[in-house]
């Protein structure tokens, strides 16, 4: 057993990628810029030191031939990883992600996996505006034969990140950019979280917050500020949307009899809208409120930071959706003032 | 010149596709195959002059209008059959049906039913070959009216970038769906889609078997050798309509005086002439191999019909 250090989200996934590359000879990495200076805010930088740019390939940019590429190599027995430094990009790449990697093993009866990693980030703040910034895990949790993972801690980021090496169907991973920065201890040694399965983050008995990504920081920030009101929070962070922990959810659930869900992307249609929909099928009756969902609004991302700060929603977001739960009645539209996230506040430009 | 053995080889693989593809289009009247069918009746030389001079590692990637392929990569007429009838024991386990045929087993990795879609997994296998510096070459065959999809230009570009071994196979039958090539594009020129990257094009009659196999011999050596990729155009025609077991002269598409004139430029047509120029195999022999091809697709039928439904995979 190795000493536990102290690991930011990106050391974490920059070596979960170099310990992955070093046990397995079919991995290797694609993506604009992977092998530069920064290398995607240092998460290859490490894979680009020990096995150069044979495996650790800068890519033109082509979206969606980058992803066809993986698709025929992961065919053949390689386990590509493509990067892309926004969400936003993927979109171009939407054809082979979905018409080809998440149907191929399925077009040959089972006969073929396509076991592919691709990572791309969130952008957050900072004006990263409407094509920096969207978090897209719903569009691809809506499609069968793809896994989609969003990683909300350094732990969770390494064990994540190796269990998807391991796995033989295409996952998507979904970064935040403003968790790049956090840090934790993790241990040295290379261990997997198994996909599908979500992670209890506080336990609590009054109400049941689910969040991701991003929101689990949020979500735990509110559950502090809710304890010196004696409301105590459960936070379950599924780490994954596909395939989603819904026993554990529904658990939960069950003993407090509240939920909050809260998203990184839009509430319409979203992840948020899916869970709920799950737990009203299965305990409605058990429930004591009605579920509350924090999400984006109907709204593309504004670059202005003044409207920035009101399309985000936050810890008093999630604070005032707890408390419309347990206490109805109680008028607390203003009870804690909206703070800027110490995560937010230290994030400067240019990225 | 071909040899002996060489057009034997190579008469089987045509014969077989041709004469697979005229039972498909008469049983398929009888709607127990329950997938559309986009038949490759005149295009049969492309396939297998390409076929020719591959290795049983080399890999194909396929479209819709996949069954020459298959066939040519000497795939298994029975499991081909049994998948277009959505049977168990179909090569996709009747999962994927007549767009969708795959058997790594003979290195057909797939077939997409997306226009372009598979070009660009045909440049993952040769990049997979060269990063484990395995000997082997990957076809991506499709149409021309692949050749106006980006992620075409996009595999193009990266194949040729990293030399790979890919040898880019363009049937051109000008026509997709129903839109002639050049309502779709100004030129006839798909060959010089490799120009500004330096991957040599090669316009070539498509039904000219011998042609074809010449080609496709040269641009193998080419792609095998580390100078990266080759682009073939193959000119050939489609004589079925785009889906189903008619010709579709009478939707104005194309002329009944257009379509006779490639019916006479038949491959298999070409290629029996040629047999007989060179004294490679003889009609009698010729006749033997059909029939005995027949009996095989008239099983494999029977076989198919009787097989077992199709099941979820776990």
């Amino acid at each position: 057993m190795t000493e536990t250090r102290i690991l930011k989200y990106r050391e974490a996934l920059n070596e979960a990628l170099l310990q992955a590359m070093q046990g397995d000879e079919n991995i290797f990495v694609m993506g604009c810029g992977v092998d530069d200076e920064g290398g995607i805010f240092g998460t290859t930088r490490a894979a680009y030191e020990a096995f150069g740019k044979e495996r650790v390939i800068d890519a033109p940019l082509s979206e969606n031939a980058i992803a066809g590429i993986g698709v025929g190599a992961a065919i053949m027995g390689r386990r590509p990883v493509i990067v892309h430094a926004r969400n936003d990009f993927l979109l171009l790449a939407m054809d082979q992600i979905i018409n080809h990697a998440a149907k191929w093993n399925f077009m040959s009866g089972g006969k073929l996996d396509c076991p592919m990693l691709i990572r791309a980030i969130v952008g957050r703040g900072w004006g990263q505006a409407a094509q920096h910034s969207q978090s897209l895990q719903s569009l691809f949790a809506h499609i069968p034969g793809l896994k989609v993972i969003l990683p909300s801690t350094a732990y969770d980021a390494k064990g994540l990140l190796l269990a998807s090496l391991q796995d033989n169907e295409t996952v998507i991973c979904i970064e935040h950019r403003l968790l790049y920065e956090i840090e934790e201890p993790v241990p040295e040694e290379a261990y997997t979280i198994p996909l599908g399965k979500g992670d209890v983050k506080r336990s609590g008995k009054d109400v049941t917050l689910v969040a991701f990504s991003y929101m689990v920081a949020e979500a735990l920030k509110a559950a502090t500020l809710l304890e010196a009101e004696n409301i105590s929070v459960e936070v379950i962070d599924p780490r994954c949307v596909a395939p989603l922990d819904m026993d554990l959810i529904l658990e939960s659930v069950r003993k407090t009899g509240r939920v909050v869900i809260a998203d990184t992307s839009w509430k319409s249609f979203g992840a948020s809208a899916e869970i709920a929909t799950r737990i009203y099928e299965s305990c409605l009756r058990e429930l004591e409120a009605p579920i509350a969902r924090i999400g984006l609004p109907d709204q593309n991302t504004p670059c202005a930071s003044n409207l920035e700060k009101e399309f985000y929603p936050g810890v008093d977001d999630i604070v005032k959706a707890v408390q419309s739960l347990t206490h109805p009645h109680h008028n607390a539209s203003d009870y804690i003032a909206r703070e800027s996230s110490p995560e937010h506040a230290k994030f400067t430009g240019p990225f | 010149m071909m040899d002996p053995k060489t057009a034997a080889d190579a008469y089987s693989r045509l014969i077989i596709i041709r004469l697979t593809e005229e039972a498909i289009a008469e049983e398929y009247k009888q709607q127990e195959m329950k997938c559309p069918v986009h038949l490759s009746i005149g295009q049969e030389a492309v396939a297998a002059g390409v076929s020719l001079c591959l290795s049983d590692q080399d890999v194909v990637f396929s479209t819709h209008r996949c069954h020459s392929h298959y066939l040519a990569k000497n795939g298994d007429l029975n499991r081909m059959i049994a998948e277009l009838y959505g049977k168990k024991e179909g090569c996709a386990k009747g999962l994927g049906g007549s767009m969708h045929l795959i058997d790594e087993g003979v290195g057909m990795m797939g077939s997409s039913a997306i226009v372009g879609g598979s070009i660009p997994l045909a440049v993952g296998a040769a990049l997979s070959f060269k990063m484990f510096n395995q000997p082997h070459i990957a076809v991506p065959y499709f149409g021309d009216g692949a050749c106006e999809e980006g992620v075409f230009h996009e595999s193009l570009n990266f194949a040729a970038l990293k030399k790979l071994p890919v040898i880019f196979v363009c049937e051109n039958n000008a026509v997709a769906t129903s839109s002639p090539l050049l309502a779709r594009r100004p030129a006839n020129n798909i060959f010089q889609h490799g120009q500004v990257f330096g991957i040599p094009g090669y316009q070539v009659d498509g039904n000219d078997l011998a042609s074809v196999y010449a080609t496709a011999k040269r641009a193998r050596e080419h792609a095998a050798s580390g100078k990266g990729p080759v682009l073939i155009e193959a000119r050939t025609y489609r004589i079925m309509g785009h889906v189903g077991p008619q010709q579709d002269c009478s939707s104005g598409l194309r002329t009944q005086e257009e379509w006779d004139q490639w019916k006479d430029a038949c491959p298999i047509k070409r290629f029996e002439a040629y047999c007989d120029e060179k004294n490679l195999l003889s009609e009698s022999e010729r006749e033997t191999m059909r029939r005995s091809t027949q009996l095989q697709i008239q099983e494999a039928f029977e076989i198919a019909k009787a097989g077992a439904p199709a099941e979820w995979i776990a």
